[in-house]
């Protein structure tokens, strides 16, 4: 089931999947996702991108403007935004650079990040694959993130990762079967406490209802602290701690 | 006399906070003794450095307590990797907890360092978040961006998140680098090699034109400390809790009447021209004093920030 549900563009079944058949009003405009559901744990708006889009200024603005309309709409009890990732990453233009993406993607971040502080709890699910600057502009600002099976995180392939480090390729390879801190991979992000969990091929509404109703990542960002505990990210932890608690010289 | 000019593009980040805060009141965190350096750029044999790239600490501007962050762009790009990610988020946890007059960010990176990729890329994350946490606790975050890596990848949109962003004509701020760009799209679409052109698509005083930058200044690091002073007094503060939507929503605007309003802009020389510079084809040869002037009098542009 996974494999055609990360494959295909087919949006129905994914959120029946999800919610249930007929407990979802969920539009796919493009690479644009955009509605609401009912689940277990009460209803929740649905933000997200479609089909591993290359996230741009335009895109960017629709998921920032429906983030702003939760908040608006939720003036008297904060309903739960589960955020649709499915992202190859940021657009590669010369005009969306023009235009300041960067600032952009920022809007989006900072959108995410009142919604948290008024309430809204935030779970991004990542399908397809998430990578690099679309993966942050609201992926990873979420309370939590989640991999559906069969989804992959990156910030850049292996190969042009050597191009660009002029490193050989081997040495990559060889040391990405030990390391999970370079080599591409939901579990590796699992492991350096970035994906609170990697979920199994069924029974997804359970497990919404659960992750929902748990209020990790909320308060306080508590990933560096996962990492360590998961053995993939051993130093993050500790040296923002020394910094925070160093006495002045 | 004349104080003899330190330009901060040529500056270490080290000789960037001496010049910028007062005199010697810098002092660091997880400092050079701790030789804090990455485990990661080791396994490869890598070169490492002995504050994995950045410089964090406390220091006083004009009298005032504020905490330092200096990226090294001679040092890996000043790229962000899991150690110096997390000496960044650090300072920004030790802001929210202590409150100083500001934070200064010195930025000077490509991004998310590629030997250990996902650590960096998380590590931007959790400076992004703790970032905003400081400012909802009401310290402000100011960017400086003058440096010779500029402001790329996820320090880009770190660079956003400021409260306010202070940069040189040199400074380039932007999302992907050109030369991304032009190994994925070609070169028609990026010529990274055509450095008038970057200048035009990511510089200081295209920024500055769009509302992505607060100020221009000078290549000179007392330029920069003066606008840094100048900014802080006259912030009026943090908004109030119930006014943050409001705030928010209004960027939102400013956002997407700058994407109408240059739609088919491909080259900053378009945007002088579509922003009324009586004099486009002279931009570039603007000071720094009188670029702001002249972008004046064609009409302030919102801030976005």
């Amino acid at each position: 089931m996974s494999d055609d549900l990360n494959q295909s563009a087919d949006a129905p079944a994914l959120f029946d999947a999800l919610f249930g058949a007929g407990r979802h009003r969920i539009a796919v405009e493009g690479s644009f996702v955009c509605g609401s559901a009912e689940t277990d744990a009460g209803p929740v708006h649905v933000i997200g991108t479609w089909d591993r889009a290359a996230v741009d200024v335009t895109l960017a603005l629709r998921v920032a403007g429906a983030v702003l309309d939760a908040m608006a709409a939720d003036a008297e009890a904060a309903r739960p935004i589960v955020f649709i990732a499915s992202t190859s990453g940021q657009a590669l233009s010369r005009h969306d650079e023009l235009l300041g993406v960067n600032g952009y993607f920022a809007h989006i971040a900072r959108c995410v990040d009142l919604a948290r502080r008024r309430g809204h709890r935030t779970l991004a699910l990542i399908h397809g694959e998430a990578v690099s600057g679309g993966f942050l502009a609201f992926g990873l600002l979420a309370d939590r993130a989640i991999a559906l099976p069969g989804a992959q995180v990156r910030v850049m392939d292996l190969r042009a990762m050597a191009r660009v480090t002029k490193l050989p390729l081997e040495d990559l390879q060889a040391l990405a079967l030990s390391s999970p801190v370079f080599a591409p991979g939901a579990d590796n992000y699992w492991r350096m406490g970035a994906v609170h969990d990697i979920w199994p091929e069924a029974g997804w509404p359970a497990l919404l209802a659960e992750a929902l109703a748990a209020d990790d990542g909320h308060a306080a960002d508590e990933r560096a602290a996962l990492g360590a505990e998961r053995g993939g990210r051993k130093l993050a932890a500790a040296v923002a701690a020394q910094v925070l608690r160093e006495a002045r010289a | 006399m004349t104080p003899r000019r330190t330009s901060y593009y040529e500056a270490t980040a080290r000789a960037r906070i001496a010049a910028l805060v007062d005199d010697a009141s810098f002092a660091e965190f997880c400092g050079p003794a701790e030789r804090r350096t990455s485990p990661h750029l080791a396994a490869l044999g890598a070169p490492v450095s002995f504050d994995d790239g950045i410089a964090v600490g406390a220091a006083r501007l004009g009298g005032r307590p504020v905490l330092i962050a200096a990226q090294e762009g001679r040092f890996n790009g000043g790229a962000v990797g899991e150690v110096h990610g997390a000496k960044l988020r650090g300072l920004l946890d030790r802001a929210r907890a202590e409150r100083p007059a500001a934070v200064l960010l010195l930025v000077d990176s490509g991004g998310v360092r590629l030997h250990e990729a996902n650590a960096g890329l998380i590590a931007i994350s959790e400076v992004m978040r703790a970032l905003l946490a400081a400012r909802a606790a009401g310290v402000p975050v100011i960017a400086l961006v003058g440096g010779s890596c500029g402001a790329f990848g996820g320090m880009g949109i770190v660079t956003r998140l400021c409260s306010a962003v202070l940069m040189s004509e040199e400074g380039r701020l932007s999302l992907s680098g050109p030369e991304v760009i032009e190994t994925v799209k070609g070169v028609e679409e990026f010529d990274s090699r055509d450095r008038a052109l970057v200048w035009r698509v990511t510089g200081g005083k295209l920024r500055r034109a769009l509302g992505e930058a607060d100020r221009l200044v000078e290549d000179d690091v007392a330029a920069f400390r003066a606008a840094a002073l100048d900014w802080l007094a006259a912030w009026p503060g943090a908004p109030a809790p119930d006014a943050e939507l409001a705030a928010l929503r209004g960027a939102h605007a400013a956002l997407a009447e700058r994407a109408t309003h240059f739609a088919d802009t491909r080259d900053g020389a378009e945007v002088w021209r579509a922003r009324g510079f009586a004099e486009p084809a002279r931009v570039p040869m603007l000071a720094a004093a009188e670029f702001e002037r002249a972008l004046a009098e064609a009409g302030a542009h919102g801030s976005a920030t």
